[in-house]
This record gives structure tokens, sequence and C-alpha cells, in this order.
């Protein structure tokens, strides 16, 4: 079986896998890393979302084969170590305004929520209700105002 | 109804009467501190006194659902138990699941503020199935809250009434002169002991009865004050094991390829050794409505069910369309008794979609079926139905099945019934393995439970500004309530205020619709249609579609006596806690204020679970934001701004309910404007999130304040669904106001299916690879 290495939360993983699974259950059930959440795999509810090399994506409709070795993954559980704390700003954010109901969607929320901010800082604004509105991620249990005043507020803070 | 209120405790009243009642419990017999309380009656409520009005009460204002769920519970034997532990401590394990409404929090307050222990050191966990105690195990009908406010409280009053005694016994001093505070028992002179250094002191070596007075509503510190999830940092963090992240040894991934059409048969697999033999896959086994494959990893499941040649039998909704379903609705409408002579009247006839109660978290389950016994593991809102059935299906006696009920990615009903138990039991029993199971997000649309499509009809006459009668006939295909509630019926349902043999249904609806106005004569009747389609209670059950069809009558009526719609509604509510509700809405929402041609506001009202609602929103139907583009999703009118007043009786935890109002608002929308499925020859045509169109961020209100009034009857009232069908006709009349049409069939896109469906086979769409492509 051909085996495939990459970074994982900052430290180098090494796993066996077939070409074609996507990542989503390498980190999953192989990995067992199971803060991305399976809630389509078909890269519409985003409630995998975690970060390549910094920026969101969607590990269930990306084959492990594609990763290179120096790729950098980010899940929400090594979200806090890329800021040096134990909660990232966002996660703080979550917190404080406790956006959370059953919390199925918020791991994916939240990383959404970071490269959403990085994303409008990197257009030359602030994030404002536009890029808020662009946002895919579902919340079944519909937290979404909450999930709006969680970003502007972590935004602050990053 | 009086004497059905009544305590079996026995609650002594205290003579001098300072409110100062005292309620029973038991101490166990236990290394520790154990306090056990039988859940009792004492939630239920006074009965309501009725002002003199023309128009009879109906049952739902006597007595409502979670009443009944109450009432059902009395018999029970089964206790449920408050522990102290050593490290200071406390733990509960909840007889209910936990799905997101925030059941676990709330219950923690609870015995944080009766023990006088701070919330973080209160562990909830969730109770495995437990027969003993019938039917009292049964999260629904917003109960949770109401049932287990005085027992949980109860026991852990009781326990620091032992803590306070044991630390009395140990100094040699009086329990007058103790204190406690924060998991510590004081004493003036500078003595204190922790909870946990007297949990072994104060614990019982044989069971006794034992009573202790609760604390009253000045007193509290913890309870009605705005608290955060207790699981809220294992949620950001990751942590959260939910169902999907469970680990148990060798419960490989599973999944099962389905059928073309609902609840089809499987013919023959024509290519079994063939895929066995695809990488990662370890077993395939036919079960009844499809063909189960294991294998190392979800995705190998998804290639193998997808490379299988099946043929298929016929399933049990094959000739049902969207049309023909509608046409059998129709046609098993009752008959409306007023005629309309000699007065003016207004007819209106309301279809809703059929509509899915699917969490984001898909449907899962593990299950380890041996020779002798298995183990289930799954979010069941029912657990106890669900290890009856289970061992049924497995020729096993009940106790040789362990459920354990595990944290849900939310549930909207959905977790009433145990399908992918039952499921996840029998590939475990064909294959000899334990079993992950997963259903697809498509299998989770197409082949799950559904709120089933229902018609209203409704006629109002009205003659010189009075509205003399109101008549509501409303029809669905047959809802199933056949997780247990039928249990609680029998034994209960000689008792209710309601006469004859009605089905179940009909009691149910019965108990959670009353018209809150004084129409004059009021009927409101439920007809059912059984067809085979997998159905079941999606939040709120009959009351969005019920309330949103008589709350554009209403505004109808009004419009034709001249009157305003929220003047008309203040003038011809019967129930004061309504009114209160409404004129705070109305003047928080800035009813009537100047808006652009196409924008609009629209007021909705609800009472049920013993609490009531106003919802007031404003909607944009301005060509600009009706013709938005987002990709691959459907916009059409905004909401946005949006107003929720609920008055609960109590709010154990405001901030909780707030998080519970916010998301019925978002369910409003989407039943109104965007979400439904459409039945097309024997099954729902959507299959991801892309296709049935539950609120997204560019839907959602700017604009979204939950105001919640000050304690009122001092009892909490049900949360979990309660905002759901006021903001659904909040959002329908504001709907026909911006437009000047009142729409008649919901969801209002309905009409037009705006994606492409996926393939009805192979049943699971494949994942892409694209997805690199689209990072940022
Ligand atoms: S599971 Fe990846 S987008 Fe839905
Ligand atoms: S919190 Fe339940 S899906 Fe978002």
């Amino acid at each position: 079986m051909p085996s495939h290495t990459f970074m994982l939360n900052g430290k180098q993983v090494t796993v066996e896998a077939e070409d074609d699974v996507r990542l989503l259950w390498v980190l999953r059930d192989l990995l067992g890393v199971t803060g991305p959440k399976y809630g389509c795999g078909l890269n519409v509810c985003k409630s995998c979302t975690s970060h390549i090399n910094g920026k969101a994506f969607n590990p269930c409709s990306v084959p492990v084969s594609k990763i290179k070795p120096t790729d950098e993954i980010t899940t929400i559980e090594g979200l806090p170590a890329t800021v040096g704390k134990d909660l990232h700003p966002m996660q703080e954010a979550w917190l404080a305004l406790d956006v959370a109901q059953c919390g199925y969607c918020q791991p994916g929320q939240i990383m959404t929520a970071v490269a959403k901010v990085r994303q409008a800082r990197a257009a030359g604004h602030e994030i404002g209700d536009a890029d808020l509105d662009e946002i895919r991620n579902i919340c079944r249990c519909g937290t979404y105002s909450r999930i709006r005043a969680a970003i502007k507020a972590g935004a602050e803070h990053m | 109804m009086a004497e059905h209120r009544r305590s079996p405790n026995g609650p002594d009243a205290e003579p001098g009467g300072l409110g100062r009642r005292r309620f029973l419990g038991y101490l166990l017999a236990a290394p520790t501190l154990a306090v056990a309380v039988q859940w009792g009656a004492e939630s239920l409520d006074p009965p309501t006194a009725e002002a003199a009005i023309p128009s009879l009460p109906q049952p739902e204002d006597l007595f409502d659902l979670g009443d009944l769920q109450n009432l059902a519970a009395l018999p029970t034997s089964g206790l449920v138990s408050v522990q102290v532990n050593a490290d200071g401590t406390a733990s509960f394990a909840v007889p209910r699941a936990e799905v997101g409404q925030g059941m676990t929090t709330a219950v923690a307050m609870m015995i944080a503020e009766e023990l006088d222990l701070p919330l973080d050191k209160v562990i909830v966990t969730l109770a495995d199935a437990r027969p003993e105690l019938l039917m009292n195990q049964l999260t629904g009908g917003s109960n949770s809250m109401r049932s287990m406010y005085v027992p949980v409280r109860t026991a852990a009053a009781i326990a620091r009434q032992q803590l306070v005694a044991a630390a009395a016994r140990q100094w040699n001093l009086p329990v007058a002169e103790l204190g406690t505070r924060d998991g510590v028992v004081t004493h003036p002179s500078g003595r204190s002991a922790t909870y946990g250094s007297l949990a072994a002191a104060a614990a019982a070596t044989r069971t006794t009865a034992v009573s202790a007075p609760l604390k009253s509503p000045e007193q509290f510190r913890i309870l009605g004050t705005p608290q955060n999830r207790v699981d809220a940092r294992d949620i950001v963090t990751g942590r959260k094991t939910f169902g999907m992240d469970l680990r148990v040894p060798n419960a490989k991934p599973t999944m099962v390829r389905r059928p073309p059409t609902i609840n089809g048969t499987v013919g023959s697999v024509r290519n079994a050794d063939a895929v066995r033999a695809m990488p990662g896959v370890t077993d395939i086994a036919v079960v009844s409505h499809g063909v189960a494959v294991r294998g190392e990893t979800f995705g190998q499941c998804i290639d193998a069910l997808r490379a299988l040649e099946v043929t298929w039998g016929p399933g049990t909704v094959d000739t049902e369309s969207d049309d023909t379903v509608l046409r059998k609705v129709r046609a098993a409408e009752l008959p409306l008794a007023v005629p309309p002579l000699l007065s003016q009247h207004v007819d209106a006839e309301f279809t809703f979609a059929f509509a899915s109660n699917s969490p984001l978290e898909p449907d899962n389950a593990i299950a380890d079926v041996r020779q002798d016994s298995a183990e289930i593991w799954s979010s069941l809102k029912v657990p106890i139905v669900a290890q009856q059935e289970i061992a049924a299906m497995l020729g096993l006696p009940p106790d040789a099945v362990t459920v354990h009920v595990v944290q849900g990615g939310g549930s909207f009903g959905r977790h009433l019934f145990h399908d992918v138990a039952a499921e996840a039991a029998e590939i475990s029993k064909a294959m000899g393995k334990p079993v992950k199971l997963m259903w697809s997000r498509t299998d989770d649309f197409r082949h799950g439970r559904t709120h089933p499509m229902c018609t209203s009809r409704i006629r109002a006459t009205y003659l010189l500004g009075a509205v003399l009668s109101f008549e509501q006939r409303h029809t669905s295909v047959r809802t199933d309530f056949s997780h247990g509630l039928g249990e609680m019926i029998t034994s209960t349902a000689a008792q209710l205020p309601v006469a004859g043999n009605l089905g179940f249904a009909e009691t149910i609806f019965e108990l959670t619709q009353s018209s809150p106005y004084d129409f004059g004569v009021t009927t409101q009747l439920l007809n059912e249609v059984p067809l085979g389609f997998n159905t079941g209670s999606m939040r709120n059950i009959y009351s969005p579609n019920v309330v949103c069809a008589q709350e554009l009558v209403v505004d109808q009526l009004a419009a034709r006596m001249g009157k305003d719609p929220v003047a008309f509604r203040r003038e011809f509510l019967k129930d004061d806690r309504l009114r209160a509700v409404l004129d705070k809405a109305a003047d928080a929402g800035e009813w009537g204020r100047s808006l652009p041609p196409g924008v609009a506001q629209g007021i909705g009202l609800h009472a049920e679970y013993r609490a009531a609602v106003a919802s007031l929103v404003e909607i944009d139907c301005r060509p600009e934001t009706v013709q938005r583009k987002v990709p691959d999703g459907v916009t059409g009118p905004r909401v946005t701004r949006a107003l929720i007043v609920v008055d609960p009786g109590f709010a154990i935890n405001p901030r909780g309910l707030e998080a519970q109002l916010i998301g019925a608002m978002n369910d409003a929308i989407a039943l109104g404007l965007t979400s439904s499925l459409h039945i097309d020859n024997g099954i729902p045509l959507e299959g991801s999130w892309d296709n049935y169109f539950y609120t997204r961020q560019w839907n959602t209100p700017l604009d979204l304040k939950v105001i919640v009034l000050p304690p009122t009857t001092g009892k909490p009232g049900g949360a979990g669904e309660l905002g759901v069908a006021p903001s659904l006709a909040a959002v329908a009349c504001a709907y026909a106001r911006a437009t000047g049409t009142m729409p008649t069939s919901f969801p209002i896109n309905h009409d037009t299916l705006a994606f492409t469906p996926y393939p009805l086979e192979p049943s699971t769409p494949q994942s892409p690879v694209d997805g690199l492509d689209f990072a940022y």
C-alpha cells in the first residue's frame, strides 16, 4: 500500500493508504483525528473545513495522494498551536459568545472564520457582512447570528 | 384535573407556611454520598384558570403534551441519583439525550444551585437505556426541563443537607450554625471542610427516606442567570466526542448501498465477491433495505457500495410523487361545519411540502452483536424502546442488549427513532463482527424520516366586528409516533380531558394545538392519510404549519375589518401572557415603522409548552434582494430583521433559551422560504445541503434579537421547539404584506426545482477530488 507523508498539526506523519482515499478519512479513520467532521463528503456542508498551508480547504474532497510532504495540514486540534496559545482568539470569541449548540459544525465554522478574516485582510479590508454572507458552512442548529458576532469579535484579536 | 397534579410524594407543607415545602428523596447505601429521587409530578402546573370567555377552552389550554409526558411518568419505580464524589465533584447520569438543546447545562445548573457547588464541579453524563424508568426516558415535546426541575433539585438539596449533617457530627456542632458555599461546609469559627472530604462520611449504609426544602427563587444564584454551555470548550477545541467520533475496538466503518425508492428491497447482488476483493473492504452483507459494506475507511465503503451491482425489489411508495400525495391528502380533508351564511367569511387553504429533520451529523450507530448479547452506541431519545425492539429483532432478552446513549450532533426529531441502531445491529449480526454504521448525507435526506406533507384549511366567519367562528382542518400524511409514546397514552388516556377513542396522533394534535383567539365557535381537527413514507416528528411537530396557516388568516380577518394586525390580535387574544409578549414585540420591534415598498413586517404568536412567544420579522422582497446570486444556492427574499419575545414562565438559563430561539428563527426562515423535499416516484430528489436549502449565512437575518421576559409563573416552560411556529407565521405574514399576495404553498420556492438531483443509483455520490482548487 502506498505511504503518504505530510505535516499534521506541527508534526510529520506518515500513513499507509490507497492513493484515492480522501484526506478526511485518512485523518478520521486512520489517524484518529476527529475534529474535522463529515456532513456530506461533497464539498458542500463545510463541516470538515481544515487548513492547508494556512488556507481553508475541505479534506473530504482531496485524495491523500495530492498532499505533498511539505504541506502543512492544520485541523481544529492544531489551531491553538499556530498562535502558541491554549486557544486561538477565534476559539476564545466562540466561548465568550457561547456560540455552539450541538457543536457538530463548530470546528469547521472556526477554521472557516480564521481563513475568512485572513482573506478579507489580504484584500485590504476588515471582515464585514458581505464576507460573512459568503460563508457556506451549514449550521443545522441555526447558530448563524452568534457565529457572525463571534467572527467579528475574534478578528479584533487576530 | 387537580387530583392529577398532586405530588405522589406528599410534600408536607410546613406549618407557618413560608412556602418551604419539603421534598422527598432517598439516601442510597453507597461508598460516598448518593441521593436518589423519583421523577415526580411536582412539575405539573396547577390548572390554568380560564377567564370567562365565549370560546370554550380547548384541551391544550388545560393540559399540554409536556404534562402528559410528566403524568405518564408517575407510576415508574425508577430512581435517578446525584452522587457526591471524593474529589469534591457531583455527578448525575441524566436519562435524556443531549443533541444541542443545552439540557446537560441546565441540569448542571440545577445541581450546582441546590448543592452550593461551582458549576464546573458538576458532571452530567447521559444514562444508558434504563427499562425501569419506563417512558420517562424520552427526550421530546420539550418536556425535559419541566420534568426534571423539581426532582433533580430535590436530590441536590438533600445531598447538601447530608453534607452539612456529616460536618456537624464530626465537629460536634449544631447543624443550624453551619453554612455552605462553593463546595465547602463552613462554620463562623472559621472551621471548614470540602464536600470531597465529607463525601464518605455523609454516605448512608442503608437506603432511607429523607426530605429537604428547596431554595426559593429569591435565593437563586445560578438558576435564572445566563450561563455558557458546559461542553463549550470541548466543542471549540474539537474534543467533544460525537457518535461519529467514538472508537470501539474492531467496529470498522460500514455503509449501505440503498435502493432507488424508499424502503425498497434487495433482489440480487451480482458481484459481491469482486467487491469484497476491493482495497480496504472486509465484509459484504445483504440486509433488509440494502447491501452493507464494511471496510477500513468510510471512503472505501463509498467506493465499494458504488461498485456493487444490485437488482432491487419495489419500495413502499414507488408510485407516489408530490402531486399524487397532495391529491390523497386533499381527498382526506374533513369537512368544514359552518356554512358561510349571513356573514362574511375568509376561506383559505395552505399546503406544506415534505421537510427533512436531518441533523448535520448523519445517522450513525455502533453495534457489536455476539451470540448471547449485544452492545449498541447511538444518539437515541427513546433508548428503552430501541433496546426492546433491537433485542426482539436479534432474538435476545432485553437485558442482554446494552444501549449506550451518545452525544448527538443535532436531532430535530430524527433521534426519536432508532432506525440506524437497528440497522447496525442487523448488519453486525449478519457479518458476525462489530460495525460502525454511517448513513451517507444522501441516505439521510432520501431514506431518513421526514416531516410529511400536510394541508391546512381554514374558514372564519365574521359579522359586525366580531369573529363568529374559526374552523381549521389539518390533514397530513400520517406522522409515525411509534417510538413508544403509545404506551404512555394507554396508561393515561382515560384521564385526558378529550372525549372518545382518539388516535394517538389526534391526541398529540389536541394537546399541542389551541387557538389563542376569542373567535367564537372554534374547532381544530386533524385527519391523517396512511402512506408508506418514513415519517416522524420534526421540531415543534404540527405547530409550525398549523400556526402559520392560522396567523395568515388572522391577518386576513384584520384586513377585512380594517384593523392593524397587532391591534386586531391584542383585541381578540384570550391570554394575558400572549398579550404581554405581543406588546413587548410591537414596541421593541418598532411595529409600523416606515419601510420602503417591497419590505414589510409580520407578526406571529404562539403559546405552547407553558410558554408564550411573539415573533416579529421584517422581510425584504425587493428584486435586487430576491435576485442575489449565490453559486449552487438559493437566495430569494431575505428576513433582514427578526425579534423573538418569550415568556418562558421561568428561564433556567436565559442564554441557552436565547440560543434555542435563534435556531428556531433560522428553521422558520427555511420552512417558509427555501427548504423542502421534492418527492418524485417514491423518493426525495434532495441529496445534499445544496439541494435541501436549510438557511445559510446569506439568508440569515443581519439583526436577530431575543428578549426573555422576567419570570411570570416561576415554572420553566419548554424551550427546544418553542420558537419555530410563531416565527414561521411571522415570516409568512411579512411576506404576504411585502408582496401584497398571501402565500398558500410552503416553502414559497417549492414549485421550482433549483438544483440538479444526484443520480438515484448508486445511492451515494462519489466525493469530489478537486478540493484543493477551492482553498482560500
Ligand atoms: S464533509 Fe466536507 S464539505 Fe461536507
Ligand atoms: S451547532 Fe449544531 S450544527 Fe451547528
